[in-house]
């Protein structure tokens, strides 16, 4: 999904008038508003605040379990949870990986898209294909790519001289970047396309006028292209990294977290915490624990970025 | 630099983002019509030696595939028109009034981003199992609706927004009630939009896959994507060709649904992110 910041109307929108009119108006609007926010409120916004408090709670999905008040219990048991902070450290190798890899390519894809190449149809169409397909299709794909006896790649390595049968989802140290890569090429599609509308932005005048100046290809990127494509990196690398540290059905069909644990992404851990050792209350410890993390990395990430870049209104 | 140089440079660079963006997809394709003679053979064949269509024929007899395709049909669209009606009339009070309503449900759908989806699913399972509506068709609906809900109105509210308002000042002034300017001036615009909307909903809702793994339990109200999840995991391990068809054919409906949707997601979609 893409959930960048809301679109500015074209014209201001109508400015509350005064008196009974006004509050004609606000009636209308909130018999308009209340279907949609009903079900957002009760079944997202309630529930969401539930699970939030049931990190306190000794809560478990056995049907006869009188749910009891413990404290932070649950969070200090997560502090000696090996386990689980192994859990955090390979989201976190994910993400950033994921991130810096997706965000690298699509730039590169979208620059290359903004410039007078042949193919550029046919490579867009291309390159939305990853975002269309569902997650598990993805994952079974690249099952068969990655397969150690009859997959492409090994056959690859093998002809250009190199070894043989290589177990890409099953060995120790491999199999994480080998999901890193399909982490990758599955959101490449959001980076491209919203880089290249930011790229598209960008007035061609400016960058002609630096080249006639003498700016250089790579001068004209820093100084032109870049700053005024920054607000959309900003946006879009700040959204993947919480997608990427938030997802779930690629890595769990291709390795289930395995081998012994070495893709076991944090949401992979929450998920099997909840539903198959059925500890709702622990598992609602971590996705708390998820939270603050991405609320920090966040605000750290963007108060770096935007300080002193806020235009005045 | 020498131009021809830069230009094979790009069209070097280019072509490795095919190959890497497209091989894997032109493998599910060939493996999809290759003979399980030639899959398990330890031959490599970007194309299949004689292509066959028994593998199609054993995806669709296998037994649920159909039924899960029907479900994932039947959750999507129920899914999609529920949302629909709910965003239109959310989405224009969204866009036309300002105030805090507005700030708060723009700031919700960034928000709700942050929030692990299992922060939601625990507390959505208790409530749905306590009124049986777990491991039933109807709770994912209930569950795809909140899920995709927020989106759908955000997006929609963009269209609305790109839409001047002095059209329906216009109509007011002629002395057309609010209804008849909604319904005869501004929906009409707003169509295209509604459409693109109405398809990234259904996307949605068609992909997912976590919250229907967690809710269904009965191999009869299967989606797809569980289905197919099932086969490829220790339990069921499946012939490759059969699963690579059915993984093919049950992406058809969002692959098509996003090639319409191209246009719009690069240009409609983003720019305002972009003027912002």
């Amino acid at each position: 999904m893409t959930a960048l910041r809301p679109q500015r109307a074209h014209n201001p929108p109508p400015k509350p008038r005064a008196g009974g009119l006004a509050r004609a108006r606000r009636n209308e609007a909130a018999a308009l508003v209340i279907p949609a926010l009903i079900p957002v409120v009760l079944l997202s916004v309630i529930p969401l605040l539930i699970g939030i408090g049931m990190a306190f709670t000794d809560s478990t999905l056995a049907r006869n379990h009188e749910t009891s008040f413990v404290g932070l219990q649950n969070f200090i048991n997560l502090g000696s949870d090996s386990l689980f902070w192994q859990s955090f450290g390979i989201g976190i190798i994910w993400s950033v990986s994921v991130t810096v890899l997706q965000f690298l390519g699509g730039l590169s894809l979208a620059l290359l898209l903004n410039s007078d190449l042949k193919f550029k149809g046919l490579t867009r169409l291309l390159a939305l294909m990853p975002w269309a397909m569902p997650p598990v299709v993805v994952a079974i794909m690249w099952q068969m790519i990655y397969s150690p006896t009859n997959g492409p790649l090994n056959w690859l390595i093998g002809t250009l001289g190199g070894p043989e049968r290589i177990n890409w989802l099953g060995d120790f140290s491999l199999a994480l970047p080998a999901v890193i890569l399909v982490g990758v090429w599955v959101g490449m599609p959001q980076n491209t396309i919203t880089l290249l509308a930011g790229l598209q932005q960008v007035p061609a005048e400016l960058s002609e006028a630096a080249a006639v100046d003498g700016a250089g290809a790579w001068s004209r990127f820093k100084h032109v292209t870049f700053p005024a494509i920054k607000p959309v990196i900003i946006s879009i690398t700040s959204l993947s990294f919480i997608w990427n540290f938030n997802s779930f059905g690629i890595v769990y069909v291709m390795t289930e977290g395995g081998p012994g644990g070495r893709t076991m992404l944090p949401m992979l851990f929450t998920y099997l915490e909840a539903f198959k050792s059925r500890h709702t209350g622990s598992a609602a410890a971590m996705g708390d624990v998820i939270v603050l993390f991405l609320i920090v990395i966040l605000v750290a990430y963007l108060w770096r970025q935007l300080r002193g870049e806020r235009i005045p209104k | 630099m020498n131009r021809t140089l830069v230009k094979t440079l790009q069209y070097l660079a280019l072509f490795g983002f095919l190959i890497f963006l497209g091989f894997p997809l032109i493998w599910l394709l060939s493996t999809a019509f290759k003979s399980s003679a030639e899959i398990n053979s330890l031959a490599v064949n970007l194309f299949p030696v004689s292509p066959t269509l028994e593998n199609f024929t054993a995806a669709l007899n296998r037994q649920g595939l159909l039924r899960s395709a029907m479900n994932s049909l039947i959750v999507a669209l129920v899914t999609t028109l529920i949302v629909t009606l709910l965003s239109v009339p959310g989405a224009y009070v969204m866009a036309r009034f300002q105030g805090k309503l507005r700030t708060i449900g723009t700031g919700y759908v960034l928000i709700s981003q942050i929030f692990p989806v299992i922060l939601v699913i625990i507390p959505l399972f208790f409530i749905l199992r306590s009124v049986g509506l777990v491991d039933s068709l109807l709770g994912l609906i209930v569950v795809h609706v909140v899920y995709t809900l927020p989106f759908s109105l955000w997006m929609l509210q963009g269209y609305v927004a790109s839409i001047p308002f002095d059209i329906e000042e216009a109509g007011s002034i002629d002395g057309a009630n609010k209804f008849n300017v909604l319904r005869q001036l501004v929906f009409p615009l707003l169509a295209p939009g509604l459409v693109a909307t109405a398809m990234f909903t259904f996307v949605s809702s068609y992909n997912e896959f976590f919250f229907a793994l967690v809710l269904l339990q009965s191999p009869e109200n299967y989606t797809l994507s569980v289905a197919l999840s099932t086969f490829v995991g220790g339990e069921g391990k499946v012939a490759i060709g059969p699963l690579a068809a059915g993984a093919l054919l049950s992406s058809i409906p969002s692959v098509i649904f996003f090639a319409l949707l191209q246009k719009r997601l690069a240009g409609g979609l983003l720019t305002g992110a972009v003027k912002g």
